[in-house]
């Protein structure tokens, strides 16, 4: 079970409500790398049946040119998870997200029902992969085993609102109340090789503000980030654009390192700095991320 | 499948559709009310009798008001109501009755 | 006979109207002909005022009588009372068969329907008909043809005879008892008047109505006390609230955001966008998107615009207040900050002629650089349709639409790919109202569609990274996504025609036909 999407790139995931056709008809034409359609609290509790059904065409139906398709399912507490996973499996979706994930027993819960639904609607093993919402203090402590628990897992996901209010503390816009929450699921993401995304940032008349949180978990070594609104995308896009000098350093590092690798020199400089091998990962992550930004047009 | 109580699905919102289902008279009574009747009305009609053969409803009032949605969303809408009118939420035919 | 945008227009419509079919932009470039010159009482003795008491009262001094042509301005918009009020009192006294000559009508005449009907009116010319007139008209209720015609096609016909105004009524928010109208002042503030300027040059009659008169000299006149004939005091002649509203927050639809950001980038990147460049746009959110993006562009750079036109909204005087333009040439005011606007010296009001009466010496139109407008549906021969709805409803003004398109030197078409279900991108639009000749560039949220015959265009664009596609492309999308739409099915009778704005016919409008299920 290797899917090669579990690396993709995924810088925004944009939220949007499965119950509302105007809003799921055309997000593609805003180019965010991911879509989140939500069957979960977007959705009230009188429409979670008319939500899977619109979930489900929009999915078989409309072409999404490229975005990725990931449904967050109802909480693993609801009457509702499991017929979710059977609709979007059905319907073709990328990937699922499971909120509120306190446990890796949660994400191999899921990851049962997920393969039976596979099974049944003649889906490949493994074609649809899983990413896991931490919202409270315990799934922020019990990370580690979340991002280990399942070959599907391509990722966790911190929910701001939910743990803020488990932390007995509230979204206050300085990010001082996520700083614990960012690093610990960052680290745990890094140390099991899966991606880490942060919180949406909820206060649309403050671009600057949404400007800034996105500087700082670009910094944290989040690898994207959740958002609300179309406008917001161009803002973290923009950020996780490599700058062409560090595009023209990581050119010259892999250049450089794949030609004295052959001649067996392990040390070198490359403009002044040194350089070894362990260098050449993050290089060929700042290749790959400006290739995906289109600002890449060289041969590597 | 046999309508067993009326239900309703959608919302009158841009680019949606509200659709009734009621007990019918031994046939499918389909009208519509659309914001784009002049261009797409055959088309809808088209869409919802399909989804009703599909779902094996063959005995139905089907009342549509349109302001607009895309096919796949009038196949949900009618969709939705019908399994509301039976109650059923779980166990649903995706890729069957339900494509 | 088919005209030159494709069109087939019946010959009993060429017969009735004497009219030539459409025959390309500058067909009657240099055309010669006679002004039209109105009857004109002349006012010699010293008595002083030519304030009458009443409507009722100036009606029978002018000499109302059945089958006369009565002429209005649309400066109030949707708080406008002046329609009403006259229409009203020609109703009372049992006049019929008048034939309204309106700058444009919209909601705020929805009561005219009645009059339609009992055949108090019973033709329409106008820049287009919002709202109800516009159901009636499509209904087949007007007896006689309505004729829609773009703001300078209506001076046109004005200037050269083909309409001739009996009795011109124009509201004005300030008059002294000579006649004297000003636009600004008074409880009903619109700030220009340029649309009846022509009504005051070529009407045999012309009716001052105002509610705030001021004492003589009314001065400087936007319509001058040497044209009028009476003057009418009434309580009100509008809602102020809907004459000129504060103005619209600046969009936060990232459709419309994205388009403006589209629209921008496509101008900055035209050999035309440079020091001394001259802009027109509407009042849609996507227009006035693009012109705030456009401003900062313009500082970054250090370029000034020479002159900006139109209807003005708060963006483009906010240019004049930054010193970013050179002039405003206004023919409409949309907001306060317009109307505020005004006062400044190099705010210049123009008349609807000077503007883009295609039969002058010359009009501002063809001076301008570019013009941003908008279309319910362009076609993939870049013809647009301003005034005809996808289900063949009358519902909106051809507006300074075919002039400005006409004359810009680069007129961008902003649309979003589809409204609702459907396309706005279309195989053949329900009813010309703008030639593709004139159109440009077609700016949407799916991509970008130059037209073909400006290849200087193509070639300026060759390295500019935007989503560039074809027309076709773009209609295909549509298709794809909503359904190639079905005709929309017309009855036989000819309710309309779309005039060009040289007076020839670019598509007529026929009646709606109730939709019928095809049988099965």
């Amino acid at each position: 079970m290797n899917n090669p999407n579990k690396k993709r790139l995924r810088r925004t995931m944009m939220f949007l409500n499965a119950q509302k056709p105007g809003l799921i008809k055309d997000p593609y034409i805003y180019k965010p790398d991911s879509i989140m359609l939500d069957l979960e609290d977007a959705v009230a509790e009188n429409q979670k049946d008319a939500a899977r059904f619109s979930l489900y065409h929009a999915l078989k139906t409309i072409n999404y040119r490229g975005c990725e398709r990931v449904v967050r399912i109802n909480g693993l507490d609801s009457p509702y998870w499991k017929e979710d996973i059977r609709c979007s499996v059905a319907g073709g979706c990328d990937s699922i997200r499971i909120p509120k994930t306190e446990s890796a027993q949660d994400v191999q819960l899921v990851e049962r029902e997920i393969a039976f639904a596979e099974k049944e609607f003649g889906r490949p093993e493994g074609s649809v992969l899983i990413m896991a919402a931490v919202e409270s203090a315990r799934g922020v402590m019990k990370a580690l085993d979340i991002c280990e628990s399942s070959e599907r897992l391509f990722g966790i996901a911190l929910s701001g609102g939910d743990y803020t209010k488990d932390l007995q503390t509230h979204i206050t816009g300085t990010g001082i109340e996520l700083m614990g929450a960012r690093q610990n699921l960052v680290i745990a993401a890094r140390a099991a090789g899966v991606q880490c995304f942060d919180t949406v940032y909820t206060d649309l008349d403050n671009m600057e503000g949404f400007r800034q949180d996105v500087e700082t978990i670009h910094l944290m070594g989040f690898d994207g980030k959740s958002i609300i609104n179309p406008r917001q995308i161009n803002i973290v896009h923009d950020i996780y654009t490599p700058k062409q000098k560090d595009i023209i350093f990581a050119e010259k590092v892999v250049r450089e390192i794949d030609e004295k690798k052959a001649q067996g020199i392990g040390v070198f400089t490359v403009d002044g700095k040194m350089i070894d091998i362990a260098f050449y990962d993050g290089a060929k992550r700042t290749i790959a991320l400006a290739k995906a930004s289109g600002v890449y047009k060289g041969d590597l | 499948m046999d309508i067993a109580r009326p239900a309703i699905a959608g919302t009158l919102e841009s680019s949606d559709c509200q659709v009734t289902v009621e007990k019918g008279e031994g046939k499918v009574d389909f009208s519509l009310e659309s914001s784009v009747i002049n261009q797409y009305g055959n088309q809808i009609r088209k869409v919802a009798l399909e989804t009703l053969e599909n779902l094996g409803v063959k005995d139905v009032k089907l009342t549509i008001v349109d302001k607009g949605a895309l096919d796949c969303t009038i196949k949900a809408r009618i969709e939705a109501a019908v399994y509301r009118s039976v109650l059923q939420t779980e166990h649903l035919p995706w890729g069957g009755a339900i494509r | 006979m088919i005209n030159a945008v494709g069109r087939d227009i019946p010959e009993e419509i060429l017969k009735a109207t004497g009219k030539e079919v459409f025959q390309g932009n500058h067909h009657f470039d240099g055309h010669v002909f006679q002004r039209h010159g109105a009857n004109t009482r002349c006012v010699i003795n010293s008595n002083g005022s030519k304030v009458v008491d009443s409507i009722h009262d100036v009606l029978v001094k002018c000499g109302i009588k059945d089958g006369m042509t009565v002429s209005f301005h649309h400066h109030f918009r949707e708080g406008d009372y002046v329609v009403n009020m006259v229409m009203r009192e020609i109703h009372e006294m049992g006049i019929k068969d008048i034939t309204i000559c309106a700058s444009s009508l919209g909601k705020a005449q929805d009561e005219l329907v009645e009059y339609i009907e009992d055949g108090t009116i019973t033709n329409i010319q106008s820049s287009g008909v919002r709202g109800k007139i516009g159901e009636a008209i499509s209904n087949g209720k007007l007896q006689g043809l309505a004729i829609m015609r773009s703001h300078g096609g209506r001076v046109r016909a004005l200037v050269t005879g083909e309409t001739k105004i009996d009795i011109a009524f124009i509201g004005t928010p300030t008059c002294d008892e000579y006649g004297n109208c000003r636009g600004i002042g008074g409880k009903s503030d619109c700030g220009v008047l340029s649309y009846a300027m022509a009504d005051a040059d070529y009407a045999d009659h012309v009716v001052a109505i105002t509610d705030c008169m001021v004492p003589f000299p009314n001065f400087p006149a936007h319509i001058s006390m040497t044209n009028v004939d009476y003057v009418v005091e009434v309580d009100a002649i509008g809602d102020p609230n809907k004459i000129a509203t504060g103005a619209a927050k600046p969009t936060t639809d990232m459709r419309k955001l994205m388009m403006a950001d589209y629209c921008t980038q496509f101008v900055v990147n035209t050999p035309y966008f440079k020091d001394g460049f001259s802009y027109q746009t509407g009042v849609g959110g996507a227009s006035i998107a693009s012109t705030i993006s456009l401003a900062k562009v313009m500082k970054e750079r250090g370029i000034r615009m020479r002159f900006g036109v139109g209807g003005l909204t708060k963006p483009m005087c906010q240019l004049l207040i930054d010193g970013q333009v050179d002039a405003l040439l206004d023919t409409q005011d949309f907001d306060l900050a317009a109307v505020e606007s005004v006062k400044d010296l190099h705010h210049y009001r123009i008349s609807a002629g000077e503007y883009a009466n295609p039969f002058n010496k010359g009009a501002v139109v063809n001076k301008l650089d570019f013009v941003i407008l908008a279309a319910l549906e362009v076609d993939v021969h870049f013809n647009c349709n301003v005034v005809v709805d996808s289900n063949g409803m009358i519902t909106g003004a051809q507006g300074g639409h075919p002039d400005t398109a006409a004359g810009a030197k680069c007129a961008i078409v902003i649309a979003p790919l589809l409204q609702g279900r459907t396309p706005a991108i279309c195989t053949d639009v329900t009813t010309v109202t703008t030639p593709g000749e004139s159109v440009d560039v077609v700016i949407t949220d799916y991509g970008i569609a130059i037209n073909p015959r400006r290849k200087d265009l193509i070639e300026a664009m060759k390295d500019v990274d935007l989503p560039f596609t074809t027309i076709e492309h773009l209609r295909d999308i549509a298709y794809e996504i909503a359904g190639e739409p079905q005709k929309v099915e017309f009855g036989d009778r000819v309710v309309g025609i779309i005039e060009g704005r040289d007076g020839t016919i670019m598509d007529v409008v026929r009646q709606i036909k109730p939709f019928e299920f095809t049988e099965e």
